[in-house]
């Protein structure tokens, strides 16, 4: 069958032994490779992405994607660019999940339960199916992140959502029609503008960039040749992970 | 010895003055309260319909989070919270066919065993050390301190989880007594605060304080004592709305049972947490030589 396809594009060449299989895009039958990412197999059965793709690596969250596999009841969902396709896989994207965002100014709101009750009332009609975090694709646990707003703990809620890549998945499956993604952002923004120290060593670093610290050093290396552009990428210095020692300073501190 | 403890979050948020002072007192009992490490609201309402089970996922979720903590009883303080709990608790007693379908709809957790107990914290203490052991444990008793007793209804109803005697119940009396506290004859104890009326329809609730208040002084009581967060808000902080509404009402301190059981038993004032009860109850404290 490969040998019948046509190279296009950005279609890889495959070889003749490639293992191909059945997935129901949409409701239409393709036959893909098998090692394909569901966006790549989306682009193998010739659609285009005009929504429903950014960065490609999991991060941007525009490519949820429903589906189900063969011979399980369960309503699965992945990011499509992160989930290998399997055989007899019905599938469709969710690029975009309608939700409401509240305006406000991040100076006049304080992290507080009525704050929640202002902005995102629904937010108190979870009866904690759980369904959310069956949905989301990020594996948070997003009914606890909601417990936790509910509790009033802008902390844990925080904690709890951070790798919230906002796909929305969460708030399609709700019961309750709640708007998790974007109450937990709220949450994220009060935490961090009115709980969270403030950092000060960014303050310093960016006086000292206002104050063109950097321009002479970037200066030298515009000067200096190819060979040793690379040779001093290669060998600068990382504070070893998983960066334990707060004291940590590498030997070379003139850009500190 | 431990206790495994679910807060709800109105503990957490305007009633921390109660989870405080119960923590302390419990401490002082021998009592470690120790809170659930994973908890959500406990559905706040127990749900009648005979065909829901979706409100009854929170409660039963909490008493999985008991058994994953390797517990089998948990105590709650919170009058809402422990009716919701307890009824969910009772009706997965004696539904197994529903148990099965909601353990089924749950199937990231482990199967719920309904052999939790939910317990309320004053029957706890009664059950598990007795009065007497409370009365040999107070360091500085309530002489003089004349008390009304409040349960509100979700103490008492319906009677699969009553504390006590649904018409007269003795159980915080009781205890109160062991304190040393003179208890006055009260017939309002088991009537209703007007509850959640106090979000949409205020003039209910300040017609029920100006009359639980008003009846509470006229029978001798110094003080109020209850065991729920949202009878509290409306006889207590209401005050000030039925105050403004009621031109001749008198006011009155309304404290947690656990405020006056962490004085009774020695423990530190700051753990009563009495700033955030509306009418300061120091003064009469104070009056009767009970604090300094
Ligand atoms: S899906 Fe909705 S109702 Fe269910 S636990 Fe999540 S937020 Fe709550
Ligand atoms: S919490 Fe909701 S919006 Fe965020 S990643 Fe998970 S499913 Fe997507
Ligand atoms: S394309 Fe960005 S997460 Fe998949």
């Amino acid at each position: 069958m490969s040998a019948e396809l046509k190279q296009s594009g950005d279609k890889p060449n495959l070889p003749p032994d490639t293992k191909m299989i059945e997935v129901f895009i949409m409701g239409k039958r393709y036959k893909v490779p098998a090692t394909l990412t569901i966006q790549k197999a989306i682009e193998w059965a010739g659609f285009q992405f005009l929504r429903g793709c950014g960065c490609r690596g999991g991060i941007c969250g525009a490519c949820p994607t429903i589906y189900r596999t063969k011979d399980d009841y369960k309503l699965k969902i992945g990011l499509a660019c992160q989930t290998v396709v399997e055989d007899g896989m019905y599938l469709v994207q969710l690029p975009f999940v309608p939700a409401q965002k509240s305006e406000y100014h991040i100076e006049d709101e304080r992290p507080t339960i009525a704050a929640i009750e202002k902005h995102y009332p629904e937010t108190f009609r979870c009866v904690q199916c759980n369904t959310c975090t069956k949905a989301c694709p990020m594996d948070i646990e997003v009914m606890q992140y909601i417990a936790e707003i509910i509790k009033g703990d802008y902390k844990k809620a925080a904690e709890l959502s951070s790798s919230c890549i906002m796909c929305g998945m969460c708030a399609a499956r709700c019961p309750a029609e709640l708007q998790q993604f974007n109450v937990a952002m709220f949450v994220r923004r009060m935490y961090g503008r009115h709980v969270l120290p403030k950092a000060e060593h960014l303050q310093k670093r960016v006086k000292e960039i206002n104050e063109n610290k950097y321009i002479p050093f970037l200066d030298e290396l515009g000067e200096i040749s190819h060979d040793e552009l690379v040779e001093r990428y290669k060998s600068r210095e990382w504070q070893p992970e998983p960066y334990e020692d707060p004291n940590w300073q590498p030997k070379e501190t003139k850009y500190l | 010895m431990e206790v495994s403890y679910f807060p709800g979050c109105t503990l957490k948020q305007t009633a921390r003055n109660f989870e405080i002072s119960a923590i302390s007192s419990c401490k002082l009992l021998g009592l470690d309260l120790t809170e659930l490490s994973r908890w959500n609201c406990c559905g706040t309402v127990y749900s009648l319909s005979t065909d829901d089970s979706m409100h009854h996922l929170a409660p039963i979720r909490n008493l999985i989070r008991v058994q994953e903590d390797g517990f089998k009883e948990v105590v709650t303080l919170c009058s809402m919270c422990y009716n919701t709990l307890k009824q969910a608790n009772e009706l997965m007693k004696k539904e197994p066919d529903r148990l099965k379908k909601m353990n089924d709809f749950m199937y990231r957790e482990e199967d719920y065993i309904p052999d939790v107990e939910v317990y309320h914290l004053v029957t706890y203490i009664k059950e598990r050390l007795g009065y007497e052991k409370v009365r040999e444990l107070v360091k500085q008793p309530l002489t003089g301190l004349k008390v009304a007793v409040y349960y509100g209804c979700l103490l008492l109803r319906p009677d699969s989880i009553k504390l006590d005697d649904r018409e007269n119940p003795m159980i915080m009396e009781d205890l109160l007594t062991a304190l040393g506290a003179e208890i006055i004859d009260y017939p309002f104890s088991n009537e209703c605060c007007g509850s959640y009326h106090t979000l949409g329809q205020k003039e209910i609730v300040l017609n029920r304080t100006n009359k639980l208040i008003t009846e509470a002084r006229r029978d001798g009581a110094d003080v109020l004592v209850l065991s729920c967060p949202e009878c509290d808000f409306n006889l207590d902080h209401r005050q000030k709305d039925t105050l403004e509404k009621y031109p001749n009402f008198q006011t009155m301190p309304v404290l947690y049972f656990t405020q006056l059981l962490n004085i009774a038993l020695g423990g530190n004032l700051e753990d009563c947490g009495f700033e955030l009860n509306y009418i300061d109850p120091l003064p009469v404290l104070r009056e009767k030589g009970i604090i300094k």
